[in-house]
């Protein structure tokens, strides 16, 4: 079971109605994991409903995977249960941490680039991949800092990660533009230098434009807009690296009627197309 | 890395504004974007979870409570949804809370229904085969309720203020209330009891046998209430 290399959205309640009704180019939705740890309830039996119509992909947001700290194995527990119940085609997580001695930030946190974080955060994925006996993904995070103590780059990083631990990576394409502009750096260069053959996903998102003290560019990974134009043009570079992918849109902050999010799943699915057209040639 | 960790010091320093920032980092403004996240969107789900609690004191009230109660009480799990469970006691300790003496019962009305949602699903016995039962049997068994069934009980007419705030709602009288809330389907339903009802539906809840609460009280009301609640789940 994979998920298929068309649109997802990313899931949230008040679109249930308009996805089960009219779901246009969506084929596959995306949820986060920490949605669906109560006992019972409206959550669990629309998932089980959207189960049996799109494929699935659960996204983790808690586990901590960038910690310093062991992972929380009672969380661990609560997304193996998740996965056990509903089969998900894949699970994903971020490069970033949210605990810490035992608060939870609510936030994916920026971790330092450097053997040691490299060595633990190994270890942690491959935690995961046991319990959850499979594969997971992990994604490239945004950034509003450049970190000192950061030996490596990112994407070495990153490489070395899959090549430690089997898992794919996760590349989300606004995060990319969020992060490259906030660190001053190329994300075209970014897309172009991503181990393409280890992408297992791609996430698209809006952002917000702010400014540093500086009056430098600060871009908010806020998933309360539309996706950027320059989004949108990296993706067809990354697809014509990459080649199709499934392509999801996550819009979690002020959220827009369905019409409007599905209209963006339509977007991406014309941008596979000419992908795969491209590709033929 | 000597001393404290990375880490422990980016975590501090989100979590204490007026630390200064992590060693090497220079914008504040840079780093504001973690702190806001962090103030902010914890800010949000309990504003979100506790909607009335939030209306009842204002915008810039609540904000002052949500950002002492994330400093008194930051989340220790993943699941946001936990959050808010020592929110109610809280608020019951804030002093500048202390002019609104129903706010805390509000607030755990708010962490009930919220608690229910979420709470296991359970088939209800249909009211057919408990009509069905010989008085006698009927008398001497005890019920099993829903997951998803809370009891409250507050000497402030919480519920009606609570409705107060629900579309169409009246203003509310004077008085304590008794509250039952059942999930018949996936919304929590509060309702208010009569205080002989409510003795009676305690007794049933903790286990004693539908005689023995006759016995404390009318138990028509309380019957007619478990079962459009869909809240009796089994008998023995």
């Amino acid at each position: 079971m994979v998920l298929p290399h068309r649109p997802g959205v990313g899931f949230k309640p008040q679109h249930y109605a308009g996805l089960t009704g009219d779901p246009g180019p969506v084929e596959w939705v995306e949820v986060h994991a920490e949605n669906y740890m109560g006992d019972g309830g409206r959550a669990l039996a629309q998932l089980a409903s959207l189960r049996d119509r799109f494929a699935l992909s659960v996204h983790g947001v808690g586990l901590s995977i960038g910690g310093e700290g062991r992972l929380d194995g009672d969380h661990l527990s609560r997304v193996r249960r998740v996965c056990e119940r509903f089969e998900p085609a894949s699970f994903s997580e971020h490069l970033a941490w949210s605990t810490h001695e035992g608060v939870y930030f609510n936030d994916l946190l920026p971790l330092p680039y450097r053997e040691d974080t490299l060595a633990r955060t190994a270890a942690h994925v491959q935690e995961v991949q046991e319990a959850l006996a499979r594969p997971i993904l992990i994604e490239n995070p945004s950034v509003y800092v450049t970190l000192p103590a950061s030996e490596m780059d990112e994407i070495d990083f990153l490489t070395e990660l899959a090549a430690r631990t089997g898992c794919g990576l996760l590349l989300d394409v606004n995060n990319v533009l969020v992060s490259a502009t906030n660190r001053q750096t190329d994300p075209l260069d970014y897309i172009d230098r991503f181990p393409h053959a280890l992408v297992g996903e791609i996430h698209l998102g809006g952002h917000a434009v702010d400014a540093d003290e500086r009056g430098a560019p600060l871009l908010i990974d806020d998933h309360a807009h539309p996706v950027a134009p320059q989004v949108w043009a990296l993706l067809d570079r990354t697809l014509a690296l990459a080649g199709p992918q499934p392509v999801l849109i996550e819009w979690d902050n002020d959220l827009p009627d369905w019409p409007t999010l599905r209209a963006e799943a339509a977007r991406a699915g014309a941008a596979l197309d000419r992908a795969a057209l491209d590709a033929l040639r | 890395m000597t001393g404290r960790s990375f880490q422990a010091d980016f975590a501090r320093a989100l979590r204490e504004p007026d630390r200064p920032l992590p060693d090497g980092l220079t914008d504040s403004r840079r780093f504001a974007v973690y702190r806001n996240t962090h103030a902010v969107t914890l800010a949000e789900a309990l504003a979100q979870g506790f909607p009335v609690v939030a209306a009842l004191v204002g915008a810039e009230f609540f904000a002052a409570l949500a950002g002492a109660y994330r400093m008194a009480h930051p989340p220790r799990s993943p699941l946001l949804r936990l959050y808010g469970r020592a929110f109610p006691d809280f608020i019951a300790g804030f002093p500048p809370a202390a002019a609104l003496p129903f706010l805390a019962d509000v607030a755990r009305l708010e962490w009930a229904l919220l608690d229910s949602a979420e709470a296991a699903d359970a088939p209800a016995l249909p009211p057919a085969s408990l009509a069905a039962l010989p008085p006698d049997r009927l008398y001497a068994a005890r019920l099993t309720l829903a997951p998803a069934v809370r009891l409250l009980s507050s000497a402030h007419p919480v519920l009606s203020i609570w409705r107060a705030h629900q579309p169409g709602g009246a203003a509310p009288g004077p008085g304590a209330e008794r509250i039952l809330i059942t999930r018949p389907a996936f919304d929590p339903v509060p309702v208010a009891l009569s205080e002989a009802s409510f003795a009676a539906l305690r007794m049933l809840a903790s286990g004693a046998t539908v005689g023995e609460a006759a016995r404390h009280g009318d138990l028509t009301e309380v019957f007619t209430l478990l079962l459009d609640g869909g809240a009796i789940t089994g008998l023995s």
